[in-house]
């Protein structure tokens, strides 16, 4: 089965998106903030990580640029999962090694059709 | 709403566009048509049914029609026709028609996320075939819905149903809360309004018709009524495109099957004189 990283510094978040993407059938793991997901990632490197931006310690984007530059860093799919909504931010994201991207608020079928578009379903 | 309501509404959807308006699904009538009151000035569907009986005014009755017509439409729906259109019909018809326009049809295209999605696909592989020409065309029977598609604006939620990111910040800009599509796709794309089950003896000369989730929502003559209309519509050997699940409905029309499900084509016995 596969593993996708969780990681959202709202609780609830997490707990929605656990349901919806178990469903999906993925393993979960969660973080709450992007240092939490670096120790994570560099235990156990997940296929998935859906990723908040704004976090304390450590946000969204220092997290995943972090994670493209350690050994087996590449392969996780990332899509973000945010507030943030400005084209922007959208391609900041994608040059910084985003897959795809979801603008909150989400529902079980965004997240459907995201995870298929990055082939991940 | 009462059943003999729901009666006249069925009949009249059946009559005016071959729509199957099930009229146990009170809930659909309902959604439907409770706009349609407030719009057209009428206190509730009840008053509303009452003013068609008493008027009958054709623009009313196509208000209705038109409104429980409305179909669900998302970005690359089912993704497949699209991949399909991408990677097989596309390159053989950009090599068969030269420099000759290659013309394809987005039949009953609702909010024109059909016909947006071809039109960017258009755009983006437009460096694979060059000298290529493609002319899109979206049609539907909802003058609302049309609007919507000329539009070019979707929300947040619209834009994420279907559509990959790069796509969406290629293609769109952000206004406000929407999202609108440039105007370079806005623009490659040709808009009419057309009823499927009417005449349409001059709708002619197509290479591709997507005609999706349209023909399960038909009594079973309009289908037909469809099929005849949209093959007759197409060139010789030329494509269309139905749902994989509404494939049945074509039989032993005079189509010949594809290698997918849903693609069906012409005879090509004429096509190198087109």
């Amino acid at each position: 089965m596969r593993t996708c990283l969780i990681v959202d510094d709202s609780r609830v978040i997490r707990k929605v998106a656990r349901r919806i993407l178990e469903d999906l059938g993925f393993d979960i793991a969660e973080a709450a903030d992007g240092a939490e997901a670096l120790a994570w990632c560099r235990t156990a490197m997940p296929d998935v990580v859906l990723l908040d931006w704004n976090m304390p310690v450590m946000n969204g984007l220092e997290f995943l640029r972090g994670l493209r530059m350690e050994p087996g860093g590449g392969a996780p799919k990332v899509v973000f999962c945010t507030v943030e909504n400005e084209v922007a931010a959208i391609r900041e994201a994608l040059e910084s090694g985003a897959d795809e991207y979801i603008m909150k608020p989400f529902d079980s079928e965004i997240v459907a059709a995201k995870f298929a578009q990055a082939g991940l379903v | 709403m009462k059943p003999e309501d729901r009666d006249l509404v069925a009949q009249l959807c059946a009559a005016r566009s071959g729509q199957l308006a099930d009229p146990a699904k009170d809930y659909l009538f309902e959604t439907r048509l409770g706009p349609v009151a407030r719009r057209e000035g009428f206190e509730s569907i009840a008053d509303l049914m009452s003013g068609l009986r008493t008027r009958r005014e054709d623009r009313l009755i196509w208000a209705i029609v038109e409104a429980m017509a409305a179909g669900d439409s998302s970005f690359f729906r089912d993704q497949t026709p699209f991949d399909l259109f991408r990677d097989e019909l596309a390159p053989e018809l950009a090599r068969l028609r030269g420099d000759q326009p290659i013309r394809i049809w987005s039949a009953a295209c609702a909010t024109g996320q059909e016909v947006h999605s071809l039109a960017m696909l258009v755009d983006e592989m437009s460096g694979d075939h060059p000298g290529a020409q493609f002319e899109i065309f979206g049609s539907d029977l909802s003058e609302r819905a049309l609007e919507k598609a000329q539009s070019g604006l979707y929300t947040q939620f619209e834009v994420q149903r279907g559509l990959p990111i790069r796509s969406l910040v290629r293609h769109f800009d952000k206004i406000d809360d929407a999202w609108a599509i440039s105007p370079r796709i806005r623009q490659a794309i040709r808009w009419r309004r057309l009823n499927l089950i009417g005449d349409l003896s001059r709708v002619r000369g197509f290479d591709v018709i997507f005609c999706r989730h349209v023909l399960e929502a038909m009594i079973e003559p309009a289908q037909q009524r469809v099929i005849e209309n949209l093959t007759a519509a197409l060139n010789p050997g030329g494509y269309l495109v139905v749902g994989s699940h509404e494939a049945q409905a074509l039989d032993a029309q005079g189509l010949k099957a594809g290698a997918h499900p849903g693609v069906f084509q012409t005879s090509a016995d004429t096509r190198a004189a087109a």
